[in-house]
């Protein structure tokens, strides 16, 4: 057994993994699962489409492309405020964090004018299974979005009255998991729902 | 203001923690055996509630022809009744233990995340309760979900239930998810991040190795609950179109979702019964366990294979003959780890010094009736065997033997094997027996010829029978059986009770049990251990301590 040697006094903590860190991946894996059968569901339905609008008569990938951009870049300016979050650096910090906050907005409003404009166009919940597919899917994703827009503000609250020194690097990392699993989350839903009418 | 100190292995910090008064201690507590404890009271509340929707099913059912209850009330009692024992009785009860004992057993000071912990007691207690709220809709409105507890879709959709009751339900099980979401996730983190020294993977006690695997289950199948039930929701409210076949839906869509929800579920609740199992008979059989690599390992391979079950609970579909080839094989295969379980138990047993405590009685009869249960559960992966008894009376019989015969008889073992620990009192012994005895007859009256009345044709589910030969005397039979269990269960009540009074006075290790729970006193002090956590250096601390001339590792390195 390895753990002969292991001397009696080691602190669990010290030699073993951060909770905050394990509990948030936990929570995420479970969140996966969650976006994994609405997606499952949606992927079905598109396999077989009955009347009335479906995706590539609906949607216009290129302006969602321009707002998931957004989306995209924010996972790496929450890396670099987590960077210089490790290196100490509180003005940088604020900076990052607020553009994050910003990029995020402005997928949020991206998606918000998305749906407004299938509205208009008659495309609701309860058209048919596309729109109850697509609106859930993207929906819970948005609300996810923005749940994550209140953790960040919060953070952003937080540096710049200047108390960052009270934030566990778990708790920041905590934050930092959240938002980069919303973005890989929109990766996939973008790929499947908007992408694969083009080259189908 | 109670100042509690942090040990330094968590930080090193203090914090102030208001003591409060009477019922407030409770309810604003994060003590995981606090709310471990609140755990099993809430489960022993909806235990009773749903036992009583049982009987008055059994009574409705005792004769032919009986108009005791409406068609109607009879939908939404077996409904309530299911639902209720699945995800308000056993799941809690076996979280409850979790909670209370896997910080014990692995020499923590408290789980991970004691706030998010009474988060989710909290959000399952609520959920609870919004689930009976839909009993207040009024029979106007339908009153009570009558949907049976996987609330199969088009059944559950608005055009068959237009009422609020099951909205009710949905909202319900949301809470009631997010709640055992949260434990499992804790439970995990737990286990993984707060062991005691010493305390490697593989010398944790097979309890909190079954609460572990428990938990990764939760966390991965809770979700796809969660997320079904949000569909219908939408359907529902919104006017979607998920699973109404008359717009595009697929009813059999909702089937798919629920029982991969669904068949993971019933792994979830049976295998922390294995693990309470697995501490039980050892001790009262004065033998380590048999095979502890075995046990901990089946476990993993059952929750893998119960991921890949589900579907032979649709057989009845029509899904084809390949898909029905491969969910009766899979579900034959997880047999197999199922079985090595029992024979590490017997084998454990076996020229032992075994002690016919209340706790191993119970033990030994979870042996037999779980074996029952187990073998009708093979029988269904037949799939012809399937497609002429689903939807009978040996359904129920099957499931009730895998989850009374089996869950609840762990249960009451472990009841009385930890209650001396939580309460610092014994149960009485004598009335113990008596009540395991009532259970033993009064559930095999109950169940057993059930089996038959399956066989005979009697299908579940419909609230009278007209009176074909055989049918009302087996059905008579069940309801008396049905009647002995739940006076057992008052025994088992008044027991409690008047034990946590006057019971004897239990000491540190009543049992002369191994396990680090058993080192601190009882009830275990807020911080649970006073003095220190013991040295762990093999899978029986207490033993070691006990007999330091031949501790567990100087008889492996004998062994060689």
């Amino acid at each position: 057994m390895p753990d002969k040697t292991m001397p009696e006094k080691t602190l669990p903590e010290n030699t073993m993994p951060d909770r905050t860190k394990v509990g948030v991946g936990l929570f995420l894996l479970s969140e996966g699962n969650f976006f994994l059968i609405l997606l499952i569901t949606y992927v079905y339905f598109h396999s077989m489409p009955g009347d009335g609008p479906s995706a590539s008569s609906s949607l216009n990938p290129m302006h969602t492309l321009v707002f998931s951009i957004c989306l995209f870049l924010s996972s790496a300016t929450i890396h670099l405020a987590g960077r210089s979050f490790k290196l100490g650096k509180r003005r940088a910090v604020s900076g990052w964090l607020a553009l994050t906050v910003a990029l995020g907005a402005i997928f949020l409003c991206g998606q918000v004018r998305e749906y407004l404009g299938l509205f208009a166009h008659g495309v609701s919940i309860n058209t048919n299974l596309f729109g109850s597919t697509f609106f859930t899917l993207t929906g819970f994703h948005g609300l996810h979005v923005l749940i994550g827009l209140f953790a960040l503000a919060a953070l952003l609250g937080i540096a710049m009255s200047g108390r960052l020194g009270e934030i566990k690097p778990s708790g920041f990392e905590a934050v930092s998991m959240y938002w980069h699993f919303v973005d890989a989350v929109w990766v996939v839903i973008f790929t499947v729902v908007y992408l694969w009418p083009l080259v189908a | 203001m109670k100042e509690v100190a942090i040990p330094e292995a968590l930080g090193g910090e203090s914090f102030e923690l208001e003591a409060h008064e009477g019922w407030l201690d409770w309810v604003a507590s994060v003590d995981h055996k606090k709310i471990g404890l609140m755990y099993l009271f809430s489960s022993l509340i909806f235990f009773l509630v749903a036992g009583v929707l049982a009987l008055v099913m059994r009574i409705q059912l005792a004769i032919p022809d009986n108009h005791f209850l409406s068609p109607a009330m009879y939908n939404q009692i077996f409904t309530m009744h299911g639902t209720t024992m699945i995800f308000l009785v056993v799941v809690p009860a076996l979280v409850g233990f979790a909670n209370y004992l896997v910080p014990l057993m692995i020499g923590a000071r408290d789980m991970a995340f004691p706030r998010l912990n009474a988060l989710g007691f909290w959000a399952q207690a609520f959920g609870g309760l919004m689930l009976y709220f839909s009993f207040a809709t009024g029979a106007v409105n339908g009153g009570a979900p009558a949907i049976g507890w996987f609330g199969y879709a088009p059944l559950s959709e608005t055009a068959f239930s237009y009422g609020p009751g099951v909205n009710y339900w949905i909202l319900g099980l949301l809470g009631i998810g997010v709640g055992t979401l949260t434990a499992g996730i804790n439970l995990i983190a737990t286990v993984i991040c707060l062991r005691a020294p010493g305390m490697s993977i593989r010398r944790l006690p097979l309890f909190v190795w079954m609460t572990l695997v428990t938990a990764f289950l939760i966390v991965l199948v809770m979700p796809i609950l969660n997320a079904g039930l949000v569909m219908l929701l939408v359907d529902r409210l919104l006017n979607a179109h998920f699973f109404r076949a008359g717009s595009g839906g697929s009813a059999v869509l909702w089937q798919h979702v629920f029982w991969s929800f669904g068949h993971p579920e019933v792994y979830i609740m049976v295998l922390p019964a294995f693990g309470m199992i697995s501490e039980i008979v050892p001790v009262f059989s004065g033998k380590p366990i048999y095979g502890y690599d075995f046990v901990a390992a089946s476990t993993v391979a059952i929750a893998f294979l119960s991921l890949t079950v589900w579907a032979h609970h649709m057989f009845a579909v029509g899904l084809g003959h390949t898909f029905d080839l491969f969910f009766g094989f899979t579900s034959m295969a997880i047999a197999v780890p199922t079985g090595v379980k029992i024979f590490n138990w017997t084998a454990t047993m076996y020229q032992g010094r075994v002690r016919f405590t209340t706790s191993m009685m119970f033990a030994v009869g979870f042996l037999l009736m779980f074996t029952i249960g187990g073998l009708s559960g093979v029988a269904f992966a037949v799939v012809p065997i399937d497609w002429q008894l689903t939807d009978s009376y040996f359904v129920v019989a099957h499931f009730h033997y895998v989850l009374f015969g089996g869950t609840a008889f762990a249960v009451f073992g472990g009841a009385y094997y930890w209650f001396p620990k939580m309460s610092g009192r014994m149960l009485d012994e004598r009335w113990g027996k008596v009540h395991f005895w009532l259970t033993l007859i009064g559930f095999n009256l109950t169940f057993m010829v059930q089996h038959v009345l399956g066989m005979l044709g009697m299908p579940r589910r419909v609230f009278t029978y007209p009176p074909l030969p055989g049918w009302e005397a087996m059905n008579m039979i069940s309801t008396v059986g049905a009647f002995i269990l739940g006076f057992s269960v008052l025994i088992f009540i008044v027991n409690v009770v008047v034990s946590l009074r006057s019971g004897k006075v239990a000491g540190d290790n009543p049992w002369g049990a191994w396990t680090l729970e058993w080192a601190t006193t009882s009830p275990p002090p807020e911080e649970n251990f006073a003095h220190g956590v013991p040295p762990v250096r093999g899978r029986r601390p207490l033993w070691d301590l006990a007999h330091p001339d031949r501790t567990d590792e100087m008889m492996m390195k004998l062994a060689g």
